[in-house]
């Protein structure tokens, strides 16, 4: 697309912008007329500017004597004016050498458009300013609308005051800020005749009839109008500056309607040139009816043409849907604030079966405010047959090959009609010609019917009708048969072809039902929300050819959720447009009429709860963008993903309100298990301790030892508890990280054993490590709590006396390990539960009960080193066996390690 | 007297040091800060350092290195568990040894016991080692276990050497690796591992319970005596 310019910051734009830098800022206070407070509101904005701590001096500032501005101006500091003799008389002017050597960051300087005393630097005062401003100094001003140059003419004509002091429009246009001082006209005729507003003495008079409602008020609206028509102009230069896409306010628009019947291309060359000449902006819209008509895949290819021309020119571009085209574009026409309507010349032929008025008539003859402007036909533009059946195009070799069939059709008939000829009058021959007609207007459409029909008519009279071989024809019952024949052929071309459309359109939907069926058996099937993506994405891009996205908010905007072929990444133009359509709730992108130079087109997926997401899609073959059957489609298609998507995500959401339970489970859970674990300990640790303090002397050394050794006992069991806590924590938060090493299994094993041995003391373990045994790259430290969490839980559930055994072996493809007791066992239902957080097989005897965190940690750490932890019976279904398989370590290189010294 | 200062800011934990260390016929200074306690190691020479890593004032590491400027006092570092970095770090820096808090006062007292016997036994560097029925003898440099000469490869003799040198004492792997590899191989603690597996085959009565070269998770190794 040639079109990708238009969003390009225009050079002028930005250069106009980098000039202004360095330059100081002109802000100016626009009135209607004095007395509407204008010094007052600069002096006011100057206060807060000293306020921020602006360096703020006033160069010129006209009181007028007016009690509230004198008040306004202390504070502030006011250079001394310099005095100027001028044909006797002194008068005081705004000493510009001052405030360039004074250098403030603001400079008030009121009356604009006031001329200096000749002799001067300047003529004029906005030329001081505009030296001000070179210099870098940012310049406060006033003006009354009433001074500039290019209305001064009307302002005569509407005051009848011929203003003298006038004001180049340039400098209003290049201020940077206008502040418009806005005072209704009666109340300033009031503040007039209280004698607050300055009129000079020898202009008392003529002031009379500029102080008239009517003047006022049509001054008023000058400065407001002047002022709005800045802010979008400055807005324009903004958004081209920028490489903003449009819609750029502008006050006029014109709208440019076309069907496929039209030269629309020539409409909107048209309607650009309209444009240009207002300065308005425009837009190309194409109504789609609901009534179905057909449209042959040529039009359809010259209305998309004709869009894009549109695009190419400047045009917005727009596809309504309504039932009534004038309607429609009317009420689009007043949403846009359109002024003019540019349609082609009326034809009789409206839409399709349409009689009556054409919509060209009905519109003009609604369009009411709107001035219609009719564009004409080119005198050599076909002529179209009255209410014609669209004639199917085809590709050349197809209309050739229709053709060729037509002529082969009536040769046969013709043969056909010799046999028939032998035995049947007449007549009878144009049955068979009748039926090559029909045949070839079914098969190969309607212009090869009606060569058909042509050609049989020759052939019929030629070969038929007395004189044979002549076109002569004698018998006027026979002219009647050949006449009524060819007419009948017409009709008969033109019903096959029209029934040949309806078969092709039947055909048409039943594939787009097919489309849509297998579509909703696809995504019904999936499951998960990746699932549902992964088939709408598939099935989009096979419908339309093309590539496909799906973006789904997430934390930071929309991110694309699935795409096929995959893609991670969009361009960030597309990225805006699907930002866009998500927000509107309209398509957005390519083809649409929203920032169309993106690559993808995106359709929002819209749910009764709002938009979930956008479908981005693309074309890779053919057609730019997608046809507006296949938009139909897409349309479907994305509201149907819209709903699959969304009944996946509530799913999402009952499995997370789901989590949330459980999470609250665990939660009381924890509650439970900290005031139970934590306490009892506690309880034995206090109750020995204060024994000891208060019996002392009447404990014997054996009982003394005994407490001492409860409370130490206690601490360690605290001690545990807290250190599975802390684990458990660091798990939970991803905390945990294996920092793995080279280590020996023994050393691990031996480890654990030694910090158990004072909890087995009542049990035997034996350890049996193969000797085969590798080095294994673990994390040491962690391991070692799994084998000190497993021992602990052996010597608190088997019975006292009994052996644990650590058995390891290396495996073909693992590392093996078991740690088996002689205990009670776990219940089948429970060997998996043991591993949830605070889950306790219920145990008898309440002494032993853990804290049931130790085989969640187990877990946890074993699946952090990619192994797995599963609870098995022991040997001969006694006992407990917990299972442990780490995965081989990689292959180990020693051979640096004689070398290295 | 052996005199030993305490740094910790925990009262209560000062409290029962000092109790049990007197108990013990040592000499104890207590210092609550690290500011405090770095003075004191200058100021009081101090025999045995007993160091809390976890100060309000600076962090005990900090400790160890401003001590280390200008004494090689022995100093035990308690810490939490599940701290390795900060162990391996601590020693790194010089500490001799760690204690895990929350500990029993045996340990503690059988760590003391070993540092300050290992600064004793010190000048006899060169001296022979006996340890759990093996005899290394570093000027001759021969081992001798249950009457045998044991046949030891280069490195496996620099390996023992090195853990000879300083009985009893915590060595990180980083420790070991640097003197008996170099420092390019300061990371490649399987050398290690193969290596004190070796030395445990020839030397220990049971190598699958080592008891003459012992493991520290996670830090190093230590040879018993």
């Amino acid at each position: 697309m040639t079109d990708d310019r238009d969003n390009r910051p225009s050079p002028e734009a930005l250069l106009a912008e980098a000039q202004r830098e360095g330059r100081g800022r002109l802000k100016i206070f626009l009135g209607a007329a004095p007395g509407v407070g204008k010094t007052y509101a600069m002096l006011q904005a100057a206060h807060e500017r000293v306020r921020e701590g602006l360096d703020v001096v006033a160069g010129v500032v006209e009181t007028h004597r007016r009690r509230e501005t004198e008040a306004l101006v202390e504070g502030i500091e006011l250079l001394p004016q310099r005095q100027v003799e001028y044909r006797g008389r002194s008068f005081r002017e705004m000493d510009i050498d001052a405030l360039l050597r004074r250098r403030p960051k603001i400079a008030l300087i009121d009356e604009l458009a006031h001329t200096n005393i000749p002799g001067s630097r300047h003529v004029k005062r906005w030329q001081d300013i505009d030296e001000l401003l070179a210099a870098g100094i940012d310049v406060y001003s006033t003006l009354n609308i009433q001074h500039l140059e290019s209305i001064n003419d009307v302002v005569e004509q509407i005051s009848g005051v011929k203003v003298r002091e006038t004001l180049p429009d340039s400098v209003l246009a290049t201020a940077d800020e206008i502040e418009v001082i806005d005072l209704s006209p009666q109340d300033l005729i009031k503040r007039m005749e209280e004698g607050k507003v300055y009129v000079p003495e020898q202009a008392r008079r003529a002031m009379r009839s500029f102080f008239t409602p009517g003047t006022l008020t049509a001054l008023r609206e000058l400065a407001l109008r002047h002022a709005a028509e800045r802010v979008d102009r400055q807005m324009v230069d903004y958004m081209r500056a920028h490489a903003i896409s449009g819609p750029w306010p502008a006050r006029e628009r014109i709208l440019v309607c076309f069907d496929e019947k039209v030269d629309a291309e020539r409409l909107v060359r048209a309607a650009k040139r309209a444009a240009e000449r207002r300065g308005a902006a425009w837009v190309a819209v194409t109504v789609e009816t609901a009534v179905a008509h057909i449209v042959t895949e040529a039009e359809k290819d010259r209305m998309a043409a004709a869009m894009r021309l549109a695009t190419q020119l400047g045009g917005e571009t727009a596809t309504l849907q309504g039932d009534d085209v004038a309607d429609t574009v009317l009420t689009y026409a007043r949403e846009r604030n359109c002024t003019q309507i540019v349609v082609g010349r009326a034809r009789r032929s409206g839409r399709f079966g349409r009689w009556g008025k054409s919509v060209t008539d009905r519109l003009i003859e609604r369009a009411g405010e709107f001035t219609v402007i009719l564009v004409g036909r080119d005198d050599d533009e076909k002529p179209r047959p009255p209410s014609a059946p669209p004639v199917p195009t085809q590709s050349g070799w197809r209309t050739g090959l229709g053709y060729g069939f037509a002529l082969i059709a009536t040769a046969i008939a013709t043969g056909l009609g010799f046999l028939i000829d032998l035995w049947l009058p007449i007549a009878n021959i144009s049955v068979a010609y009748l039926l090559a007609v029909m045949i070839v207007a079914m098969r190969s459409g309607l212009r090869p019917g009606i060569v058909a029909s042509i050609a049989s008519f020759f052939c019929f009279n030629f070969f038929f009708t007395e004189p044979r071989l002549t076109f002569a024809i004698t018998d006027s019952k026979n002219i009647l048969t050949v006449v009524f024949f060819l007419i009948a052929a017409v009709i008969i071309s033109n019903m096959a072809a029209r029934l040949r459309m309806q078969i092709e359109t039947t055909r048409e939907n039943a594939r787009r039902t097919t489309n849509l069926y297998d579509f909703g058996r696809k995504i019904t099937a999936a499951a998960t929300q990746d699932d549902v993506l992964w088939a709408v994405v598939h099935h989009v891009a096979v419908t339309i050819h093309g590539k496909s996205l799906t973006l789904l908010p997430g934390a930071v905007g929309l991110a694309i959720a699935a795409g096929y072929p995959p893609e991670d990444q969009i361009d960030d133009k597309s990225a805006a447009a699907a930002d866009w359509a998500w927000s509107h709730g309209k398509p957005a992108g390519r083809g649409s009429t929203t920032l169309p130079t993106a690559e993808w087109l995106f359709l929002p997926l819209k749910t009764a709860r709002g938009p979930i997401g956008v479908l981005g899609v693309q074309m890779i073959e053919g057609a730019d963008t997608p046809s507006p059957a296949q938009l139909r489609l897409l349309e479907t298609l994305a509201d149907q993903a819209a709903v699959a998507i969304e009944r996946t995500t509530l799913v999402a959401d009952i499995e997370e309100a789901k989590v949330a339970t459980e999470r609250e489970r665990l939660r009381s859970a924890l509650l439970s298990s900290l005031s139970h674990d934590l306490r009892t300990p506690l309880v034995s640790i206090m109750g020995a301790a204060s024994t000891l303090i208060s019996y002392d002397d009447s404990l014997d050394s054996n009982s003394r030892l005994d407490l001492a050794q409860t409370i130490q006992d206690e601490a360690e069991r605290l001690n545990r508890f807290v250190q599975n806590l802390l684990d458990m924590t660091r798990l939970g938060s991803g905390a945990l990280k294996p920092k793995v090493d080279w280590v020996d299994l023994h050393d691990i094993v031996d480890a654990a054993v030694k910090r158990t041995r004072r909890l087995a003391r009542h049990h035997t373990i034996r350890v049996d490590i193969d000797s085969k045994m590798p080095l294994l790259c673990l994390d040491a430290v962690l391991i070692e709590q799994v084998f000190f969490n497993l021992l602990d839980n052996a010597c608190k559930y088997a019975p006292p006396g009994t052996t644990i055994k650590v058995w390891a072996v290396r495996a073909t493809d693992h590392i093996a390990i078991e740690v088996a007791d002689q205990g009670p066992g776990i219940p089948p239902g429970d060997r998996e539960k043991v591993f949830d957080m605070f889950y306790r097989v219920q145990a008898a005897d309440s002494q032993t009960a853990g804290t049931g965190l130790g085989l969640a940690i187990c877990r946890g750490i074993i699946e952090a080193h990619g192994g797995t932890i599963k609870a098995e019976p022991g040997l001969h279904g006694a006992g407990t066996c917990i299972i442990i398989h780490l995965p081989l370590p990689p292959d180990l290189d020693l051979t640096a390690k004689e070398g290295a010294a | 007297m052996t005199r030993i200062l305490v740094i910790d800011d925990e009262p209560q934990i000062r409290k029962f040091m000092r109790i049990s260390l007197s108990a013990n016929g040592y000499d104890v200074i207590e210092a609550e800060t690290a500011a405090d306690g770095i003075a004191a190691a200058r100021g009081q020479s101090p025999d045995l350092l007993i160091l809390d890593l976890g100060l309000p004032d600076l962090d005990g590491q900090e400790v160890i290195s401003a001590v280390r400027e200008s004494s090689d006092v022995p100093i035990i570092v308690l810490s939490v568990r599940a701290e390795e970095l900060d162990k391996v770090e601590a020693l790194d820096r010089g500490a001799n040894d760690y204690v895990v808090k929350p500990f029993g006062i045996a340990e503690l007292m059988a760590r003391v016991r070993a540092v300050v016997r290992q600064r004793g036994a010190k000048e006899a560097a060169d001296a022979v080692i006996e340890a759990g029925g093996v005899r290394i003898d570093l000027t001759r440099r021969v081992v001798i276990r249950g009457g045998e000469e044991q046949r030891l490869s280069k490195k496996e003799w620099e390996l023992l050497e090195v853990f000879a040198r300083s009985p009893d004492r915590l060595l990180t792997h980083r420790d070991l690796l640097l003197k008996v590899w170099g420092p390019a191989h300061v990371d490649n603690t399987a050398y290690l591992r193969v290596y004190v597996n070796q030395l445990r085959q020839k030397l220990e009565a049971d190598p699958s319970q080592p008891t003459l070269i012992v493991n520290e998770p996670g830090i190093g190794y230590r040879l018993k005596m």
